[in-house]
């Protein structure tokens, strides 16, 4: 009798469970590559905004700090999108046939809000609040990235979980001393240019880190990874 | 579940007809806390008129604080100096009055606090920006300001004069500085 199967379907076999395995791999790896690309999280994507509002020159160029706007950055979980009426205390003012601020001056006239996309999104079963933040000695430009050169505002960071416990897991790498919060040109400490705060010197981040971390009665590194410190 | 049926801070509404998530309290609502019993603290004014004291001491923190506020609110427009030379101003802002001027040297601190709360002129209110005990410490800020550039020599320690006498030649007046050009 011929045999059933041919010679080589014993290779074929082989091979084949080879390449499934190989599949289920690419397939899990696709798809964390996607999970973490800025088609999910919209990292460095440009927000569209009804107005083409540009921190680079207000922020950069103008020199306006960020609690001008965002006023209740230090005392609240939400660091405030301005109303209208802070547009305008300049606005009144200046550029005030601009074709660009068209929707400003409607809003004021009208009292209907501007609608802004937002650029930098929790998801809703994130617990977050800014002003815990800012007061243990992170800046604004750690998680915001340089938004005094961003002429439209995108999201720096994913602000994915993995990327929140980057710092929750070691604080004392991103710290810095409050007065340097709102500073968006800021450079950690290093050989050339070290950093004296309470009279003491830092050359490195670690050390300052570790310093800040005890000054600041930051958490344990514990308290902060526990489930229920972010999802409350 | 990225996006729960609640409200935060400013989010959308389907609900309401302005389309706000957030909603403005009734009128005459006092919110826990912020009952105005101080009233000098809230409105600056004795009888009427503007009063020349603070409403709490001015510690050093308070004018550290106010520091940093007035460099945050104020200085965009009057400059971290007063002069009324902000970078808002070199952008076209009509330019406000230094806080050397006369008038604004003898003015009381609660005329500050009252700009501040209700605006002046081209001035928008701040009211909403600056809480009130932050505009009193501005105000006492300003106060520093106008000491800064009208201090008595000497008031100064020594070896901090500006500009410091030669030390090889002690000049009998000092040098007179020319005036700037509008």
């Amino acid at each position: 009798m011929a045999q059933v199967f041919h010679r080589s379907t014993n290779t074929i076999s082989r091979v084949s469970i080879a390449l499934s395995v190989v599949a289920v791999a690419v397939f899990f790896f696709a798809a964390e590559q996607v999970q973490r690309s800025p088609y999910t999280s919209w990292r460095g994507v440009a927000r569209t905004q009804a107005v083409p509002f540009s921190h680079q020159h207000h922020v950069g160029g103008l020199g306006i700090d960020c609690r001008y706007c965002h006023t209740t950055v230090e005392v609240s979980s939400f660091a405030g999108i301005p109303p209208t009426k802070t547009c305008m205390n300049c606005h009144a003012q200046i550029w005030t046939n601009a074709e660009m601020l068209a929707p400003v001056r409607e809003s004021f006239r009208s009292g209907k809000s501007l609608v802004w996309e937002r650029a930098d999104q929790i998801p809703d079963f994130v617990y977050f609040d800014h002003s815990i933040h800012i007061n243990k000695g992170v800046g604004c430009a750690s998680c915001h990235g340089p938004v005094d050169r961003m002429p439209l505002m995108y999201a720096e960071n994913s602000l994915q979980m993995e990327w929140c416990l980057n710092c929750h897991r070691a604080p004392e790498k991103f710290l810095r001393p409050r007065s340097e919060i709102f500073d968006m040109r800021y450079e950690p400490p290093s050989g050339e240019k070290p950093l004296e705060v309470d009279g003491k010197k830092f050359a490195d981040q670690q050390s300052l880190g570790t310093y800040l971390k005890t000054k600041y009665r930051v958490r344990s590194v514990n308290d902060m990874t526990s489930c229920d410190t972010c999802h409350r | 579940m990225h996006v729960q049926p609640k409200y935060l801070p400013l989010r959308q509404s389907d609900f309401f007809a302005d389309g706000r998530g957030s909603r403005t309290p009734p009128e005459g609502t006092v919110a826990r806390g912020q009952l105005r019993e101080d009233t000098y603290l809230h409105t600056g004014l004795i009888d009427g008129k503007p009063g020349d004291t603070m409403p709490f001491p001015a510690t050093r923190e308070v004018l550290e604080r106010g520091r940093e506020r007035f460099d945050i609110y104020c200085a965009p427009c009057h400059s971290r100096l007063g002069d009324g030379n902000g970078m808002i101003v070199q952008r076209g802002f009509r330019r406000p009055p230094s806080f050397q001027e006369p008038r604004l040297r003898q003015a009381p601190l609660g005329h500050f606090f009252d700009v501040m709360s209700n605006g002046f002129g081209v001035m928008p209110d701040y009211a909403a920006q600056v809480n009130p005990r932050d505009r009193w410490a501005i105000a006492a800020y300003i106060r520093v300001l106008q000491f800064s550039q009208n201090a008595p020599a000497s008031a100064l320690p020594a070896g901090q004069q500006m500009p410091s006498p030669s030390p090889l030649q002690v000049p009998s007046t000092a040098p007179s500085v020319p005036e700037r050009k509008e």
